[in-house]
């Protein structure tokens, strides 16, 4: 018997039944498309459409088309890639991570940050590829495949291919898991679905589920240890991540703290994402009984712990430069704050580091509008970290002579809009075609913290 | 009788009451065939009084074949088939190769897991449960006792899982 404090809020409000867990979730994907989902995938597929056209005129005509230069290699592409795979940090630390802590709140909402996840890395591992310029060599650039195949063995010494394996990895890890936690409600699904078409395709999806303890009894061990393998596995993503920058010498990369600061700030931006994407699918689906205002009040409580990290870690940085007596380093952070680019960098102090800190207000943290606008402030200035971190150091080259700046071209935010119409076009296929709420583990602690079945 | 064909089930509502049923059941000797649940129920694989799954062992050693591979392979490719030099460190460096060697053994530890969890579970995309009640994947639990593996005779059976707290008991047949 489960017993849950009697002071804790319940998890589940509306005095919900196990049976109307079913129902609520199923009605998502047994009913036609709403309105505004359609308008949704309308506007995301026409977005990914001028960004299917931006890709293809980049593999077309060669990466030239960015707004690169000899001085800044890296731009847009590398901040892009770098921020997405943040993003995706945020649903294997609510499905791993909180699950491993036993932190039943994570239950409502893990099935759609992981889907956030996938779909985020997915958007992520389109830059490194697009930016080698030639897709379809990627493959045996980034693997180990044998010297027939037209290059030598690839550099185990290199960042970039740790990436290569960390990337992967942690797609496929993700994908597992989010799977294996699907196929339970895909089978409520395929014992309620009317129509042929339906039975057969939930029923494929669903692997033959049948709900015997036994095999309960096995996924509730494979689920545990799944997170156990996913803990490390997303602190050492955004680490990995990190060395592509702190394993070099250019002067504002060359940083010890970049691994720990990396991902508290991944943490940090995915959310900010969750709470955007769910805070509209709470409304569009009517799921205010599941994420409740006490949801959303924890997630914006490790977005104010992780905000403080990320600015602690910036100013840490900042006096660890001149501390270390380093002369380009010094200028390197000098320039970042009072350059050319110092509107990019106070975009950032504004929205990483002030921004959050409103949270310690209980009024706003409980506020849906509030969380909303700064959850998308949140964004921004995550962005806009990875661009001063990457575009700043290079910019101001060696030598004076090749100091450039850099300016993106349409191609530059085409690429982008691409990801995002990939993204959103993914997340409302997932959003209507799938259980956005993990409805077994859900109905696993409707006993003890629903409403009406306490009193 | 012919095996594994005919059935009683009790349906249950509440987990709680569903634990304490399964030991009175087996209690008064009827052999249960499986329970099945819409969620997980915890306490429920001692009630049944099954073993601990070795699926973390599996976990383990498909995690250590992927830190031999690893190792072996980086070890093998830099620094015996195709040494190269690379700002003049070390063919066989050990720091460096940890990232690849990590990210694959949680990258097989993980697949053989799951993989294996698929083959003794029997889960795959074309495979056609047999469903004792379809509200199983919706709200109520359900013991299912198989007649051919019991000496009692039906009702009595009846009898047991109905005092046993079951809201209700039904009979089930499968054909094939």
């Amino acid at each position: 018997m489960q017993v849950t404090s009697s002071v804790r809020e319940p998890l589940v409000t509306g005095g919900k039944t196990v049976h109307d867990v079913t129902e609520d979730i199923c009605r998502q994907v047994e009913g036609k498309p709403t309105k505004s989902w359609m308008l949704g995938m309308a506007i995301s597929l026409a977005t990914l459409g001028i960004g299917a056209y931006a890709v293809f005129m980049l593999l077309w005509e060669g990466i030239g088309v960015w707004g690169l230069n000899k001085t800044v290699g890296w731009a847009w592409d590398i901040t892009n890639f770098v921020w997405w795979v943040g993003i995706g940090h945020a649903g294997t630390l609510i499905s791993a991570i909180l699950l491993l802590f036993r932190q039943k709140w994570r239950m409502s909402i893990n099935r759609a940050a992981e889907a956030m996840t996938i779909f985020a890395v997915i958007c992520a591992a389109c830059f490194p590829g697009l930016h080698m310029g030639r897709l379809w060599v990627g493959f045996y650039w980034a693997l180990p495949l044998p010297n027939t195949w037209g290059s030598l063995w690839v550099n185990f010494n290199s960042p970039l291919l740790w990436d290569v394996f960390a990337i992967s990895t942690y797609f496929t890890v993700s994908l597992v898991f989010w799977y294996i936690g699907l196929i339970p409600d895909f089978a409520s699904i395929r014992d309620r679905a009317k129509n042929k078409v339906s039975k057969a395709v939930y029923g494929a999806l669903s692997f033959g589920w049948d709900g015997a303890a036994k095999t309960w009894m096995r996924y509730e061990s494979v689920a545990l240890i799944l997170a156990g393998l996913a803990t490390p596995l997303v602190l050492s993503v955004h680490t990995i991540v990190s060395f592509d920058f702190a394993t070099s010498v250019i002067p504002g990369w060359h940083t010890t703290i970049f691994p720990p600061y990396f991902v508290a700030g991944a943490i940090f931006s995915g959310f900010a994402m969750v709470l955007t994407l769910m805070l509209v699918t709470r409304k569009l689906f009517k799921l205010e009984d599941y994420i409740t205002i006490n949801h959303i009040e924890l997630m914006n409580i490790v977005i104010i712990i992780t905000g403080s990290i990320v600015g602690i870690a910036y100013i840490t940085e900042f006096f660890i430069a001149w501390y270390s007596g380093v002369d380009a380093e010094q200028y390197a952070f000098m320039n970042r704050a009072f350059g050319p680019y110092a509107w990019a960098y106070w975009s950032m102090m504004t929205c990483n580091v002030i921004s959050p800190q409103l949270f310690w207000v209980k009024k706003i943290r409980t506020s849906i509008a509030a969380t909303f606008i700064l959850s998308i402030i949140v964004n921004i200035g995550m962005w806009f970290e990875r661009f001063v971190i990457i575009v700043t150091s290079l910019h101001r080259d060696y030598l004076p002579s090749s100091w450039a700046m850099f300016y993106p071209t349409f191609y530059d935010v085409g690429v982008y809009l691409f990801t995002f119409g990939l993204f959103f076009t993914a997340f409302l296929l997932f959003a209507k075609f799938f259980p956005v709420i993990n409805m077994a583990e859900v109905k696993s602690i409707i006993k003890s913290s629903s409403l009406k079945r306490n009193n | 009788m012919e095996n594994n064909k005919h059935f009683v089930l009790g349906v249950y509502d509440d987990e709680d009451v569903l634990l304490t049923a399964i030991k009175a059941v087996r209690e008064s000797g009827v052999k249960i065939h499986e329970v099945y649940s819409p969620f997980p129920v915890h306490g429920i694989d001692e009630a049944l009084g099954y073993k601990r799954t070795r699926l973390p062992i599996a976990a383990f050693l498909f995690g250590l074949l992927g830190t031999t591979l690893a190792l072996t392979m980086q070890v093998w490719m830099l620094g015996f088939d195709w040494p190269m030099i690379i700002g003049g460190k070390d063919f066989v460096s050990l720091p460096p190769f940890i990232p690849v060697t990590f990210e694959l053994t949680v990258l097989l530890s993980a697949l053989g897991m799951v993989g294996t969890f698929m083959i003794v579970s029997d889960l795959k995309p074309y495979k056609q449960p047999r469903i004792f009640d379809v509200r199983i994947t919706d709200d109520k639990h359900v013991m299912a006792i198989d007649l051919s593996a019991n000496n009692l005779a039906k009702d009595d059976i009846k009898k047991i899982v109905s005092s046993s707290g079951a809201g209700e008991v039904n009979d089930k047949d499968f054909e094939d």
